[in-house]
């Protein structure tokens, strides 16, 4: 492959683009597979206490706002969508629309963060639901109860603390775009911070139904 | 640094093609990142082992020559902790991986250079860490932190030792998928996955391990420090929690983790063996499936450390049976390490005592883990100094000994010098001698009743403690020796060409040491791994 | 210091001659195949050693049949092993039906032991030879382990659960016990004997040891202090006379056997398990019973059973 050095697009290990673009595609797969791992040991926590502790946990779900939850739910797949064609952008080298769709996803990504912030975390820290800090919760199951907010807290934490990663990434993507360094021979890091940015949506579609939807309300 | 022969000093190489401080702590060459692992490693070796040689000295006496129990505590658990995290894990992979994987590929680096760098950066912080949690009062759970001991009961430093250990395993994360990228991707043309050396396979089926295991540990270890903090019930029982699921938490990574010790060393073993024999490996495709097999297999057995847990029967009898199918893989690398030295041509430098030493040893010490593998004497066996000496023979008459032939091995091509055999071949049978000396009699007296960390024991376990811990001055005294003349030798010692062994591998066809980019031209390869005699 | 070469415990118990057949035939193995692979090193590195630098060895790739027996061999080594390992697993872990029941409480850093008839010891185990005794143990605060090496039995002794061990003695005499899982400072001062008496002697010291009444009566008197009877006699409660050991329907329509366990649960964590028919009512004694205090009462209920009632022996 001739082009070996197309600009300053190819790093020196690598013999040509394509061989770039796979390596950073596999390595990003590989970093979810431990990103599955790590959520997963949480995950098991969970339905094993889940299961010790039906009442406990389902009374501990029940206190959680569906609704906000649900419009979450929503904003994080928007945001996916926006992420998908942004990388689409950038594979296509349309600087504009890869701006407005980084654009859009971070404040989606960030409208998220603000919901989770103001609106649940908040209202559960004032009704004295966190764990460590200010559990007063002191009705039946109380114990499971605040195992199940705990889960929860570290869970959605988790989660949250991840979203911010990403939108940094994708803050930082903005800026190089702006610079307009991506096009159709440099795009690998829109499209591997769009598998990143698919993965914690995915993780949240998981994460909604175990935690808020639990517990027979339905 | 100019003393040695004109080629060394007129050629540019890795180590000259930059100088100062910074070209080092912000290289992305994956030789000088090797380099700088190696000396983290063998500072935390040092570490842990200084633990060591007291642990031993205190043991000379049944109500201990030295220590309060307290403080012999600390000292175990800072010498699990820095042998396992800081020495052990990244000992091969970090060094000779990153040495080697690019090389033996015909790749110029790794896939991602600079996540390589940041690895090691992120190694020292956990390092520091942990060094922290040391210094500082020390540690006393054990590197296992079982709970609700590190949860709610220990008042040491359990915090900054669990988010030390917690740091680190990112750094093996971000190594294993160095490698495997690399080594899926950037091959170079006619290096077909069957005619890899096995160094990679074993390096391959390791960083399997490292990248699906380890986050296991780290999400454990942030609820048993949530719960430390917040007191909240995950793992004590007091409110809630269940101790026993800590355990599984726990050794879902720890015992695969075991693995990511020793394949590794079984791959420099089949480096070392067919070049110190001049013959291709025996069972090239078998070697290579083992080493796959063990690290699926390897997941699947953790229940054997939690027998006598209070985990069902039943649990039991299934994870028995596993850990019993984990042992084939191993055996077949045994026998057919053994074959093919049949009708080769033996020399016996320093590394290849090592590998012979190795496959002696880890024969011994991996037929001892059939012992606690079975059910029956394991309720007799578990916690005791029988499973302490199981680990040591795997993992020091094991592992140690394959990193040391890997470094005296790999030694010229790093350095560009030789290191002399002579003293290299007596270090290698002090250690061969002190180590057993110091962990054969375990065994015998774990079968006799003597617990693990027991800072005071009953008399009559006194010989053979005794005997323990004059093999380990022994041992100290062959670990001292590679240290001087290894070091001697970067100075001192003669140039080496590019290929003292006449071995075979990509590596071998570059000048020692190489080149920043290893390769002038990416080597086009047409024949088989180990393609003595043609 | 020297007091003779023992390469094993001594075998104090029923269990304790086949474990260590067991280990004596794992050693061969592992003896013979260490020495096979040694002397077979040893050999070729010394009859195919290098007798010039030129010398070109035959290349072999490998050996489909060698690989077949060195695979198959081992794999049939194992499968013996584990086969014998576990029925000997299996058949020591059942506690023979007419057990004596002894309880066990571990904590940092001692042990108390409970026997039915009312005597408590601390860190000493006194036990009738030639009788299976089950200990029932539990502990009040990190993971402690249970292990008498002469008798080749072991188990962790974890808060918040019960978990059990038997042994039959067979010598009298006094052996170790040790703290098998590492719980702290005093970790290695955990330790204690297990002392073996012949039947006569056992009773006499039964009888001479310091007890005011027996753990079922001690459970009695807990019963009337905590006024269990307001609930578990008036019907408000379920009743408790013959429920040891039996099933029970829950108010989620399963079913679980009151066994020692169930009622712990039921003490500290009443709203765990409804039983059908009853309401949630029943509150918590946590904080307010110490674990031996709950094997008392445990006693006491199961004392309420006919058949269990006299077998305290």
């Amino acid at each position: 492959m001739a082009d070996s050095h197309a600009g300053s697009a190819l790093a020196h290990q690598f013999e040509d683009l394509e061989q770039q673009h796979d390596a950073a595609d596999l390595g990003m797969w590989i970093f979810l597979a431990t990103e599955v791992m790590f959520f997963g040991g949480l995950f098991a926590g969970y339905t094993i206490y889940r299961n010790l502790y039906e009442p406990g946990f389902a009374a501990g779900s029940h206190m959680l706002n569906v609704t906000i939850g649900a419009i979450n739910t929503a904003v994080l797949i928007c945001s996916s969508l926006t992420m998908a064609l942004a990388v689409r952008a950038a594979q296509i080298g349309k600087r504009s629309s890869l701006l407005t769709c980084l654009i859009l996803t971070i404040m989606l990504g960030l409208a998220f963060i603000l919901i989770k912030l103001t609106l649940e975390w908040r209202h559960d820290y004032l009704e004295g639901f966190v764990p460590g800090l200010n559990f007063t919760f002191a009705g039946p199951n109380a114990k499971s109860v605040e195992l199940f907010f705990c889960f929860y807290f570290t869970m959605t934490g988790v989660h949250a603390l991840h979203m911010v990663v990403g939108v940094g990434v994708l803050g930082v993507l903005l800026a190089q775009a702006w610079k307009g360094r991506f096009g159709p021979e440099r795009y690998n890091a829109v499209e591997t911070a769009g598998l990143y940015w698919h993965f914690v949506d995915i993780v949240w579609i998981f994460l909604f139904p175990l935690l808020y939807l639990i517990g027979g309300r339905y | 640094m100019a003393t040695a022969a004109v080629d060394l000093d007129t050629r540019v190489h890795y180590l000259n093609a930059g100088y100062g401080i910074k070209s080092w702590l912000l290289t992305t060459d994956h030789k000088r990142i090797a380099i700088l692992y190696m000396a983290s490693i063998t500072f935390f070796f040092l570490v842990g082992g200084i633990a060591a040689v007291l642990i031993r000295i205190h043991l000379i006496e049944p109500n201990g020559a030295i220590f309060e129990p307290g403080t012999y505590n600390k000292l175990f658990s800072m010498h699990g902790i820095f042998m396992v995290f800081f020495f052990m894990i990244p000992s091969i992979p970090a060094v000779l991986g990153n040495f080697l994987v690019p090389m033996m590929i015909g790749a110029r680096d790794l896939a991602f250079p600079k996540l390589n760098l940041l690895s090691w950066y992120i190694f020292m912080v956990g390092g520091c860490l942990a060094l922290y949690a040391v210094i500082w009062g020390g540690v006393d759970t054990g590197w296992t932190f079982y709970t609700p001991l590190s949860t709610t009961y220990a008042n040491t430093n359990v915090l900054s030792a669990a988010l030390g250990v917690f740091v680190s395993g990112f750094s093996s994360i971000l190594t294993g998928l160095n490698f495997v990228v690399t080594i899926h991707k950037m091959r170079a043309p006619g290096m077909t996955w069957f005619r890899m050396p096995l160094f990679l396979w074993a390096m391959y089926a390791t960083s399997i391990i490292q990248i699906l295991g380890t986050p296991v540990v780290a999400i454990t270890l942030v609820l048993v420090a949530l719960e430390r903090l917040f007191h909240v019930g995950v793992f004590d029982p007091a409110v809630g929690g269940d101790p026993i699921l800590f355990q599984h938490l726990f050794w879902f990574y720890s015992h695969p983790a075991v693995y990511i010790m020793i394949l590794p060393s079984m791959g420099v073993v089949s480096e070392l063996v067919t070049c110190f024999s001049k013959k291709r490996i025996f069972g090239y495709s078998f070697i290579a499936f083992s080493s796959v097999a063990i690290a699926v297999i390897s997941f699947l057995v953790w229940g054997h450390h939690m027998f006598v847990s209070g985990q069902s029967i039943y649990a039991g009898i299934v994870f028995s049976a596993l850990s019993f199918l984990v042992a084939i893989p191993s055996a077949i690398k045994v026998f057919n390490w053994t074959a093919t030295l049949y009708k080769g041509s033996v020399s016996y430098q320093a590394p290849m005592l090592y590998a012979l030493g190795f496959i002696g040893l880890f024969t011994m010490g991996g037929l001892t883990g059939l012992f606690l593998a079975t059910l029956a004497t394991d309720t007799h066996l578990h916690d005791t100094y029988f499973v302490v000496g199981h680990f040591h023979y795997i993992m020091v008459g094991g592992a140690v000994m394959g990193y040391l032939g890997g470094i005296h091995f790999w030694w010229p091509k790093i350095t560009g010098r030789l290191y002399p055999d002579g003293w290299a071949r007596l270090a290698a049978a002090i250690i061969f001698i002190g180590f057993n000396l110091t962990f054969f009699p375990q065994y015998m007296v774990g079968y006799l009743g003597m617990p693990r960390r027991y800072a005071i024991y009953p008399p009559e376990f006194q010989v053979l403690n005794v005997m323990s811990s004059a093999g380990a001055s022994i041992l100290a005294v062959g670990y001292a020796i590679p240290l001087v003349y290894l070091i001697w030798s970067m100075r001192y010692g003669p140039v080496a060409g590019p290929n003292p062994w006449g071995a075979k591998g990509l590596e071998w066809e570059t000048p020692s040491p190489p080149p920043t980019e290893n390769f002038e031209e990416i080597p086009v390869v047409r024949e088989e791994a180990y393609a003595y005699g043609e | 210091m020297w007091q003779g070469f023992q390469i094993r415990p001594d075998q104090a118990s029923t269990i304790a001659q086949g474990v260590d057949y067991l280990y004596y035939f794992l050693t061969a193995i592992d003896l013979f195949f260490t020495a096979v692979i040694f002397l077979t090193i040893f050999y070729f590195a010394l009859r195919y050693r290098r007798r010039s630098e030129q010398e070109q060895p035959q290349q072999i790739e490998g050996s489909l049949p060698l690989e077949i027996a060195w695979t198959l061999i081992p794999l049939g080594l194992v499968v013996i092993v584990f086969l014998w390992g576990t029925s000997l697993f299996i058949r020591n872990s059942r506690p023979p039906a007419a057990s004596t029941e002894i309880f066990v409480v571990g904590k940092q850093w001692m042990w108390k032991i409970q026997h039915p008839e009312g005597v408590e010891e601390i860190n000493e185990l006194h036990v009738p030879v030639n009788r299976p005794i089950k200990l029932t143990m539990t502990s009040e605060d990190v993971i402690h382990d249970f292990a008498v090496p002469a008798f080749r039995v072991k188990k962790d002794v974890v808060p918040g659960m019960y978990t059990t061990e038997w042994f039959q003695a067979t010598k009298t005499g006094r052996f170790h016990m040790f703290c098998d899982q590492y719980c702290g400072t005093n970790h290695s001062l955990m330790k204690g004997e297990v002392i073996v008496m012949e039947p006569t002697e056992y009773e006499q010291w039964l009888s001479g040891g310091i007890r005011g009444e027996t753990m079922a009566q001690a459970g009695a008197k807990l019963y009337d202090q905590l006024a269990c009877i307001t609930c578990h006699g008036t019907g408000k409660g379920p009743p408790l006379v013959g429920v040891y050991g039996k099933p029970v329907k829950l108010s989620d329509g399963s079913t679980v056997i009151a066994d020692d366990a169930y009622l712990r649960e039921s003490v500290l964590y009443p709203s765990a398990k409804i039983v059908q028919g009853y309401g949630p009512i029943m509150p918590t004694f946590k904080g307010q019973v110490t674990e031996e205090q709950l094997l008392q009462l445990i006693a006491y209920i199961k004392s309420l059973s006919p058949q269990e009632g006299k077998a305290s022996k």
